[in-house]
């Protein structure tokens, strides 16, 4: 093919190659063009709101933009002593303009999340600061409160200088940055978090573990039975998975409850007394036997479509070599189901993760999790840089297990039945 | 499954211990849902079985609930149930359009990084709901959409896109490209080769896509409850208040309409699904 001209043209004498290569860029920008509608969709609408989650978290300009002048002067106070009178004077012009705008209430809030007792000091000053006279406001302000004089309360202030912090992170794991910069866990009794993240953990592996070891056997017979038969009991399947998860959680706070249907059944089975029936509902009872039955169907439908791959004729072949059923089970037949276990466990696991609804309604206070807790902040405290972190310290560990599980198994194609 | 005549009887027992845990399994997943049918006919305001009802008593069974959902007068299902259906059919029409185009650019040879898109594009269906939740919330409030159907319609397109794309992406995998190819060489415009040859071919694909993006808007509750006002109540949040509340017969009614409508879906689903292996010529 080599000929002298050293290139091939095309009719319209552009050399072979470079047309080529121009219409392998055209078709480039169609293809992405097609894409680029969803593409930019999602960027706007989703991932730049979580990356905006983020700034929010660690956003702290609340307060530096409400005391600027006192953070000015506080620039060169090294924080041994009580600050000298210009951080004083500054801090009452500030506060003066708060307690004018009736935003002197945010402020309290916030100092008294980084010391104690300070809403109460705080309140005083603003009722007591319109008699001020001029000058040497050191005096006056001290003389407002006894704990003015105490450095700890102006180290308090301090600490909110710099306009981010990654405070609510570590509240997320009960822990917090003390009067000395440490780093340091909260009281016993008020690590809440950390019970929450752990139980989130719990709910999730043996949530997905029962689904497993439910969805396995079901799986197979539906891969193993003749199609008349399994696509019957596919069904079984399959409404579940297209009936709304409301109604689906409905039915089991309807059979759980104290004069419920399994309590029936146990009272006539004689398990337990007619008058000693056991509470199953509103605790951690009633979220594994909820959440198990309604992420089931995302268990046994990759398994399915894994095991209806595997010929049937490989079980056959290790037995007649010899293998004892067991023996071809666990050797030949389980290794091959292993990408659909995987990406069961994942999908179930994933989604058990990050549950809300179901645990919300049947979990009472037990049997909450994770998520409850950000809806709690978004919703009731109001603290949304707190449920920001929480948010997305939870994102972080599924990214993690997306991750891992990437590299254990590989993410072929996700199957949707 | 019946078992060859020279089975070992131990092999024998364990089988049929085998189809007894199959059977319980399958029994855990299904009877949940038919508690729900007979006692939304209850006579009773009580969430039990009343002894008039396991005799079949015909005066222990009534439609009061029924009556109640539709026409009673403080309760909003007929606001919830028109904002849901107008959302969710929306919502799919939007995922349908934006999620098709960019299967068809996804599965395209020329696309250039194909995995790290296909990971952005199906990031909201492994990203945890309540996340997105709240970030969606927090786009919708910045652009002044909250409380609107508008904001909640962009925010189910969100969810239901990957659906739409993954179900047509996996058409599109069984697609020979040379029959488009055969239609261009033919004169055929790019517009007419889509709807003539294209669309006909993936609709199956296209259709069961737009089911899950149906079923994911007409059930999401999680975002709904970041972003939803007084106007813009839906039948998850209504039955979501309800369970909180208290559990009524009339959400028992709401909630067997619910199944008998997800059984419509189910059926609809698997037609389609043996329609479109029967169109790739997979047979089973």
């Amino acid at each position: 093919m080599s000929s002298e001209t050293g290139k091939i043209l095309t009719t319209d004498g552009i050399p072979l190659e470079e047309s080529l290569k121009q219409s392998e860029k055209k078709n480039k920008i169609k293809a992405f063009l097609l894409v680029a509608p969803l593409l930019l969709f999602l960027i706007i609408t989703y991932m730049i709101p979580i990356g905006d989650m983020f700034s929010r978290s660690i956003d702290d300009k609340m307060v530096t933009n409400m005391l600027p002048k006192t953070y000015k002067a506080m620039e060169n106070w090294d924080g041994k002593e009580l600050p000298p009178e210009e951080v004083f004077e500054a801090f009452y012009l500030d506060y003066k303009i708060l307690v004018k705008n009736k935003t002197a209430g945010k402020l309290q809030t916030q100092l008294n999340y980084e010391k104690n007792g300070f809403k109460s000091v705080l309140k005083k000053l603003a009722r007591k600061q319109k008699k001020f006279g001029e000058g040497n406001y050191k005096e006056q302000i001290m003389k407002v409160h006894k704990r003015w004089r105490n450095v700890e309360y102006w180290r308090a202030i301090k600490r909110r200088a710099p306009s981010y912090t990654y405070s609510k992170y570590l509240k997320g794991i009960d822990m917090y940055s003390n009067e000395d910069g440490k780093i340091v866990q909260v009281t016993e009794d008020r690590r809440i978090h950390r019970i929450l993240w752990i139980r989130t953990v719990e709910v999730a592996f043996f949530v997905t573990l029962f689904c497993f070891l439910m969805a396995y056997p079901i799986a197979h017979l539906l891969a193993t039975l003749p199609m008349k038969y399994s696509n019957l009991l596919m069904i079984c399947v399959l409404l579940p998975f297209w009936t709304s998860l409301l109604v689906r959680t409905a039915s089991w706070m309807i059979l759980l409850q104290q004069q419920g249907i399994v309590n029936d059944f146990f009272v006539w089975i004689g398990l337990v007394a007619d008058d000693n029936r056991p509470e199953m509902m509103y605790n951690k009872t009633g979220t594994y036997v909820a959440m198990t039955q309604i992420l089931l169907p995302f268990m046994v439908l990759p398994l399915y479509s894994v095991m209806k791959t595997i010929s049937p004729s490989l079980m056959r072949a290790g037995k007649s070599l010899g293998a004892t059923p067991a023996t071809a089970f666990f050797k030949v037949y389980f290794p091959l189901t292993i990408p659909g276990i995987g990406a069961g466990c994942l999908l179930v696991f994933i989604l058990a993760i990050g549950y809300y609804i179901t645990p919300a309604l049947v979990g009472g206070a037990s049997g909450t999790l994770i998520s409850n807790q950000i809806a709690y902040h978004m919703k009731s405290t109001l603290d949304w840089s707190f449920a920001s972190a929480m948010g997305l310290m939870l994102l972080t560990g599924v990214l993690v297990i997306y991750w891992i599980y990437n590299k254990l198994v590989g993410v072929d194609n996700i199957k949707l039945g | 499954m019946a078992l060859p005549k020279y089975t070992e009887p131990h092999y024998r027992i364990w089988h049929y211990f085998y189809l007894f845990v199959c059977g319980c399994v399958f029994f855990f997943l299904i009877a949940p849902l038919f508690v729900i049918f007979p006692l939304s006919f209850n006579a009773e305001e009580f969430l039990v079985f009343t002894d008039g009802m396991k005799r079949l008593d015909p005066d222990a069974f009534s439609l009061r609930w029924y009556n109640d959902m539709i026409y009673g007068t403080k309760n909003p299902w007929g606001l919830a149930a028109r904002n849901s259906f107008i959302i969710a059919i929306f919502a799919t029409l939007g995922s349908i359009i934006l999620g098709t185009l960019a299967a068809l650019g996804l599965s395209s040879r020329h696309m250039p990084y194909k995995g790290l898109i296909m990971a952005i594009l199906i990031s909201p269906m492994i990203v945890p709901l309540i996340i997105s939740g709240v970030a969606i919330f927090f786009f919708m409030a910045k652009v002044g959409l909250a409380a609107t159907h508008l904001g909640i319609i962009l925010a189910h397109i969100i969810l239901g896109t990957p659906f739409v794309v993954i179900t047509v992406t996996a058409t599109l995998s069984g697609f020979d490209h040379s029959i488009t190819r055969a239609a261009s060489s033919l004169g055929s415009s790019p517009y007419n080769t889509f709807m003539k040859i294209t669309l006909p071919l993936i609709l199956p694909g296209v259709i069961s896509g737009g089911l899950f993006a149906f079923v994911t808007s007409f059930d999401e509750v999680v975002v709904v409850l970041f972003l939803a006002g007084l106007d813009n109540t839906t039948i998850p949040i209504q039955m979501w208040t309800g369970l909180r509340e208290q559990l009524s017969p009339t959400i028992l009614a709401v909630a067997t309409c619910l199944i008998v409508l997800s059984v419509l879906i189910l059926v609809t689903a698997e037609l389609l699904r043996r329609r479109s292996e029967r169109l790739r010529g997979i047979n089973r």
